[in-house]
């Protein structure tokens, strides 16, 4: 079972707190040091500066073409850097309908990627298949890849990508850096066919 | 002189014979059927005479009639002359069996992929077509996936089989 | 090119199982960036020229029409805007546009005009996008982000009217789902202030711009003859020359009650198709103030009229529907496809943003449609890529792909 929630209290907006500046970490300061936990300071740098991958295919990649414009800009989350080569990139954003005749691209791309890797699934089709029930379409793209979040609409408005991303940054921020190495991790990809 | 349907449909009958028959206008669009060896000759009248010069192919489909024994499937033609602004759709019926038509390719570069695209769709075998082979779905299909036998919905999904969600039932 | 490979210079011994050949092969795509959606060129190389290029479609092919089969015919509105996702709106109304044919629904003129405002606004969206990716194509990034603020525009007034900004669903059989707010009418007397301005500066940014023009000319031509045999229509095959424009040739939704002007290039290569691109947003423009001009002439209770007087069809309004059983019941019948459908083959077609898309109906009187068959227009001019590429350089492949409109959505179905 997914969990669900709905929005049924609406966080009031703090007008003195609309501009977010980087926080420190937790730590002890004291005269000239700053001690903190590793994976804290490694988590803010990676959650601000994440190479996105567009894997744009229909409808959601032109709503991504209006995230990344000028109105809503994706730039302000440190993801102006929009990597077309996944050896480089950090999160695949896979946005549209994947066909079951896209699918083994989209797990060559996955696997092409470097850990640490996310994956942000835009949309009811990458998600689930969406209206499209048919013999032809990959029936969510969790079939093939595991996926971190998860960004419902048909498509998302950019807001609903922006909070997506947020979403990814706030998993990037609190990841352990031992996560990748673990049994569990290791079992999770093994059970996508992955070693 | 303006080309009328009734133009187009003397000139067929005169040149064909009872080859050309079941002439009807549904909403104002000339629809005439033929035996299916006589596709290609009936395209290249209508592409080459000098009145007729329909020589836009607008499209090209097929349709699945199960009940209609013997001639299982229909092959639509839309033809349109962009000079006199007028169009006629040309079908031809074939046994599912041996669905064997022959390609206009030849006329028409268009037909190329309309052609692949039918016959991954419902099977309709086009006789010297340069590539007939599946256009949109993966080559490794094997099956004719728009025939009326065949389910819309993917046959792997097992999460989504409440019948009110039209999955396992059906609203016919 | 040398022929054995005792006559080639400096022959370099190559691994075992390698396959030798003059040529190189290019795999482009399919997740190339350049790409914009899914297709795969398998093109071979000679240097930098191309010598041969096959195209694999199909990556998201989502059996629209095996889909049609089995909806009532409301229900296939949102398919239609998945077909063509940069202009929904056309591909909406000629769908609804069909089933008025089969229905004979006839609609008031207050609704043709209204259509027409959202359907050239649609053209607009559409034609920036494709403009605006040959410019990145090219090298010109910043036209591609500075129209694309300007864009918003016209998704907030789709908003306006339906509530959504991009897969629109917008209208109904008959007409629309309520009449045009006051502010949608701001939000387009603003559009069509601000709009004229951005479309100049942008044509300053690009249509005489020297690099610009020099990678656009000659690259990717077609003669009118082959752009006809291949079935091009819409502003690709305008841009070879032959004039064939649905709205004037078959006219639909009262366009024949309207001043434009058809433009056509020459040579039908990227730079024509470019600049027809660019004046058919000038005539786009031009026609949404006629048109609402047009929707202004209307007083009194005719300025009310936002639908077809066809109950059968057009589904009863929200309102009622929540409070009145009458309603809620002839609601779900039309949704459900319970009212009577008669028998019948329909054709129709509207010039969509990529050409003439064509919807071919095929009623048995059931409550889905026996067959539908969209006559998808980059479908089959995509076919004629190898031929426009032939010969060409590498680079200039990318941007014939671009000023072609390939998208995705629509040529897979």
């Amino acid at each position: 079972m997914r969990p669900v929630r709905f929005n049924i209290h609406p966080k009031q907006g703090e007008p003195n707190k609309s501009i977010l500046m980087t926080e420190a970490p937790e730590g002890y300061s004291g005269q000239g040091f700053f001690t903190t936990k590793l994976s804290d300071v490694v988590g803010l740098a990676r959650k601000n500066s994440i190479w996105p991958l567009p894997f744009a295919t229909s409808c959601c990649g032109i709503e991504f073409m209006a995230t990344m414009g000028a109105h809503y800009d994706l730039a302000r989350f440190g993801a102006e850097r929009v990597g077309f080569s996944p050896r480089q990139c950090d999160l695949l954003m896979v946005m549209g309908t994947i066909a079951k005749k896209m699918a083994p691209v989209v797990k060559q791309v996955y696997l092409q990627m470097a850990e640490p890797r996310w994956v942000l699934s835009v949309g009811a089709c990458a998600s689930s298949g969406g209206i499209f029930d048919t013999y032809s379409v990959l029936q969510g793209i969790d079939q093939i890849i595991p996926v971190d979040v998860y960004v419902p609409g048909c498509p998302p408005r950019p807001e609903a990508i922006l909070d997506g991303f947020m979403k990814i940054q706030e998993l990037v921020g609190k990841e352990s850096i031992r996560r990748r190495n673990s049994p569990q991790y290791a079992a999770l990809l093994e059970s996508y066919g992955i070693q | 002189m303006a080309l009328t349907n009734e133009i187009i449909q003397q000139q067929l009958t005169e040149k064909f014979g009872d080859q050309v028959y079941n002439f009807e206008s549904p909403f104002g669009l000339l629809t005439f059927q033929s035996p299916k060896e006589m596709n290609l000759k009936v395209l290249q009248f209508l592409y080459e005479n000098e009145n007729l010069q329909f020589t836009f192919l607008t499209d090209l489909c097929a349709v699945h009639y199960p009940d209609n024994k013997g001639q299982e499937l229909a092959v639509v033609y839309l033809l349109h002359n962009l000079r006199e602004n007028i169009r006629v759709r040309y079908k031809i019926f074939t046994d599912i069996q041996q669905p064997d038509i022959f390609t206009a390719t030849k006329l028409f570069e268009a037909a190329n992929w309309m052609e692949r695209e039918t016959y991954d769709f419902f099977g309709v075998n086009f006789i010297g077509h340069p590539n007939l082979k599946r256009v949109l779905n993966a080559d490794e299909m094997d099956y004719f996936p728009l025939r009326k036998e065949y389910p819309l919905e993917d046959q792997t999904r097992i999460d989504k089989d409440d019948a009110m969600f039209g999955r396992g039932g059906s609203i016919f | 090119m040398l022929e054995t490979k005792e006559m080639q210079p400096h022959h370099v011994k190559l691994p075992d199982g390698s396959i030798e050949k003059l040529t190189t092969t290019l795999n482009l795509g399919p997740t190339h960036p350049a790409t914009h959606g899914v297709f795969q060129n398998i093109l071979e190389l000679d240097g930098e020229r191309i010598v041969s290029a096959e195209q694999t479609v199909g990556y998201i092919h989502r059996a629209f029409e095996k889909l049609a089969e089995r909806r009532p015919l409301y229900q296939i509105t949102p398919i239609t805007d998945r077909l063509n996702y940069c202009s929904s709106p056309l591909n909406n109304m000629g769908w609804h546009m069909t089933c008025e044919k089969l229905l004979g629904v006839k609609t008031p003129k207050r609704v043709d005009y209204l259509r027409i405002i959202i359907m050239e606004l649609a053209r607009i969206s559409d034609h920036l996008i494709c403009n605006s990716i040959v410019g990145v194509d090219s090298g010109a990034y910043t036209g591609f982000l500075y129209v694309m603020q300007y864009r918003e525009l016209i998704y907030e007034i789709y908003e306006e009217v339906c509530g959504s900004r991009l897969t629109t669903n917008i209208g109904r059989i008959g007409g629309f789902e309520r009449n045009f707010s006051d502010t949608a009418f701001q939000k387009l007397e603003k559009f069509l202030r601000e709009y004229p301005k951005v479309l100049k500066e942008f044509e300053n940014l690009f249509t005489r711009n020297r690099i610009f023009m020099d990678r656009l000319k000659n690259t990717g031509g077609i003669s009118a003859e082959r752009a006809l045999n291949y079935g091009f229509t819409g502003p690709n095959l305008r841009a070879a020359g032959v004039d064939y424009d649905v709205r004037v040739h078959n006219p639909y939704s009262s366009y024949e009650d309207f001043e434009f002007t058809v433009p056509v290039g020459s040579t039908g290569d990227n730079y024509d198709r470019f600049l027809v691109r660019n004046a058919e947003m000038w005539q786009s423009l031009s026609l949404i103030e006629q048109a609402y001009r047009k929707v202004q002439e209307f007083k009194g209770a005719e300025a009310e009229v936002y639908h077809a007087d066809a109950p059968a069809y057009y589904l009863p309004e929200k309102k009622d529907v929540y409070t009145k059983m009458e309603q809620l019941i002839w609601h779900f019948k039309i949704i459900m496809g319970e009212t009577e459908i008669p028998k019948g083959e329909v054709y129709h077609s509207v010039e969509g943003a990529n050409g003439e898309l064509g919807f071919y109906l095929i009623s048995d009187g059931g409550r889905t449609p026996y067959r539908l068959h969209f006559r998808r227009p980059s479908f089959i001019y995509y076919q004629a890529y190898s031929e426009l590429t032939k010969g060409s350089m590498l680079s200039d492949a990318i941007i014939t792909m671009s000023s072609l409109n390939l998208i995705a959505g629509e040529l897979d179905a």
